[in-house]
């Protein structure tokens, strides 16, 4: 096991998410769409608190709403993956045919499709909310680099957490269920309609209890500027708790869930 | 004595299903006891749900053993499933293990990568197969827009890139046409010659049995009944060959061929159906023996097909 299959997996996600050009078109309207309508709504509401809402001007939540809108694309928060169609329809039985390790396999394929998903789907995104309405930037160069960072770090927590959802299949037959009770929580405690911390107290803490903020609210914090220095540092050190966590949680998964595998349909 | 590619000792596998409320437990596979020698090639057959698939699973990895013990490649399938994937090679007729959105190109890049194969192995081996399959006019061709008979194609250099010990076909001629499968078959027969490459196929197709095994395997639920030679089989359940004679003219029934029985007429005797058994006759004699009585305008054997033996044996069975 090399580091270079990983790695070429990664490129076969990336590509065969190329092969889907006009997807990714649609993918964006959508998201543009309802970037305007979030323009509107937050807008308003920083605007009726007197210009600053929980440290967001309008400036910065326009940062916000287009960032997160343009991780649609590369952040999966459907709940529905490859390797739970997979798992379903016994097609696993062939990846574990394979000298690679089933989970890790799935989450770099799954990886590169979600960075490809930035090209089309991430930068005009950002480009359409700086020339229409504004953004606020980070001041300093260094922000810029450890938004990638993190930015990747939220693309590989993502593929871990929904993987999890997918392994869930070993044990369950239909999985929809489990998918849609993800569709539901991933989005709301990801920062997708509202920023977490514009979230009650309590609630912040549970958003912050979970891996959800990691793929979304973290990096779009540091890459607009609104978490610096020292902070931002902690932020990514999250990201890599929660990489490790769901990590290891796929593994336990994947192996233990091997077992009761039963490969449907012949 | 020959390696042993393939040993089992009482292998067994259970299901557990539900039954509205309830839960049972089904038999896929109850005691499988087997060995194969490398550079055998061995049909293994059996009716639907005669355990075949499960087995191929358990003895690739893919499937924890219930009970028994299993040896592939000197390895144990499921501890030593990465290991083992590096040396068998399998093509399932049903499931596809190409890349559904990219060219076949790009999945033979893919799958020589998750192989380790090196830069020269990979471009030898591919070229290889490419050649020897008649890949190259669909290389650039994403899998899901190739007809069935590419596909297959594509799937087997997709199993065999890595130059296995042994190759595993499940089904693999299904849906074909009939050119298509005596390419396939052409291949795998090259493919042992030159490689000593060991063949395990499931099928319902004799032809398959016919033409690349040397050895069969008749299985009802999961268990041997019958091991040996493809006439050996035929012997066991007394298979009667059938001679097919389309005449000149409309003839009376030849039922007094000697050796022969006579299974049906149509056309008012114009296409006769005799009977024979091999281990009593030939067909050249029984042929000899009709020359005088009718100018004949067209002939065929027919063997009994795989269908048929299994139903013979299982009836003998029960």
């Amino acid at each position: 096991m090399t580091v270079r299959t990983y790695v070429r997996l990664f490129v076969a996600g990336f590509r065969r998410q190329s092969t889907y050009r006009l997807a990714a078109f649609g993918g964006l309207v959508a998201n543009a769409t309802f970037g305007l309508l979030k323009v509107a709504l937050l807008f308003a509401a920083v605007r009726t608190s007197g210009g600053e809402l929980a440290g967001y001007d309008v400036a910065m939540m326009s940062s916000y709403i287009w960032i997160s809108q343009g991780l649609l694309g590369s952040i999966n928060l459907s709940g529905r993956t490859d390797i739970a169609d997979r798992i379903r329809t016994g097609d696993v039985a062939v990846d574990f045919l394979r000298p690679v390790d089933v989970h890790l396999a799935s989450v770099a394929t799954e990886v590169g499709r979600s960075v490809f998903a930035l090209i089309p789907r991430g930068l005009p995104s950002v480009a359409i909310g700086a020339v229409v309405v504004g953004m606020a930037v980070p001041d300093h160069a260094s922000a810029y680099v450890l938004g990638a960072v993190s930015l990747f770090l939220a693309i590989v927590v993502s593929a871990t957490t929904v993987y999890l959802v997918g392994a869930a299949g070993f044990w369950l037959v239909e999985t929809r269920g489990v998918a849609i009770l993800y569709m539901v929580v991933s989005g709301f405690l990801a920062g997708l309609f509202v920023p977490i911390g514009l979230f009650p107290g309590w609630l912040h803490a549970v958003a912050t209890a979970t891996p959800f903020p990691s793929m979304m609210m973290y990096p779009v914090d540091i890459l607009s500027g609104r978490v610096e220095g020292l902070a931002s540092l902690g932020i990514v050190g999250l990201q890599l708790f929660w990489v490790g966590t769901t990590v290891a949680a796929g593994q336990l998964a994947t192996r233990s869930g091997r077992r009761r595998l039963e490969v449907q349909g012949g | 004595m020959t390696d042993t590619i393939v040993e089992t000792e009482a292998l067994g596998r259970d299901f557990r299903v539900r039954d509205g409320l309830r839960r049972r437990t089904v038999v896929a596979v109850e005691e499988l006891t087997v060995r194969i020698g490398a550079g055998e090639a061995v049909g293994y057959i059996g009716a639907n749900g005669a355990g075949k698939s499960t087995t191929i699973k358990m003895l690739t990895g893919i499937l924890v053993p219930t009970r028994g013990s299993v040896r592939t490649c000197g390895l144990q399938p499921v501890p030593d499933r990465k290991r083992l994937a590096r040396q068998v090679g399998v093509v399932f007729g049903q499931r596809t293990q190409l890349w559904w959105d990219l060219p076949v190109r790009d999945s033979l890049r893919i799958l020589a990568a998750i192989h380790s194969l090196g830069t020269t192995a990979e471009r030898e081996r591919t070229d290889e197969l490419v050649e020897r399959l008649e890949l190259g006019e669909f290389l650039g061709t994403p899998v899901r827009q190739l007809s069935l008979g590419q596909r297959m194609r594509a799937e087997v250099a997709a199993a065999l890139l890595h130059s296995p010990r042994l190759v595993i076909l499940d089904e693999p001629t299904i849906g074909l046409d009939v050119l298509s499968k005596q390419r396939l078959r052409e291949f795998l027969v090259a493919e042992r010659r030159l490689h000593g490459t060991t063949l395990m196929l499931t099928t319902h197709d004799m032809g398959d049995v016919e033409r690349l095994c040397d050895r069969i395997l008749l299985a009802d639920r999961g268990s041997l009944v019958f091991d040996g030679t493809l006439a050996g089989l035929s012997r066991t359940v007394g298979a009667e060959r059938v001679l097919v004679v389309d005449l000149a003219e409309p003839t009376p029934d030849l039922d007094d061929v000697p050796d022969t029985r006579h299974l049906g007429s149509e056309g008012g005797g114009l296409r006769q159906r005799l009977g024979f058994d091999p281990d009593v006759t030939t067909a050249a004699r029984v042929l000899a023996a009709l020359s005088g009585r009718a100018e004949l305008v067209d002939l065929a054997v027919e063997e009994p097909d795989v269908e048929e033996i299994v139903r013979r044996v299982y009836a003998a069975r029960r």
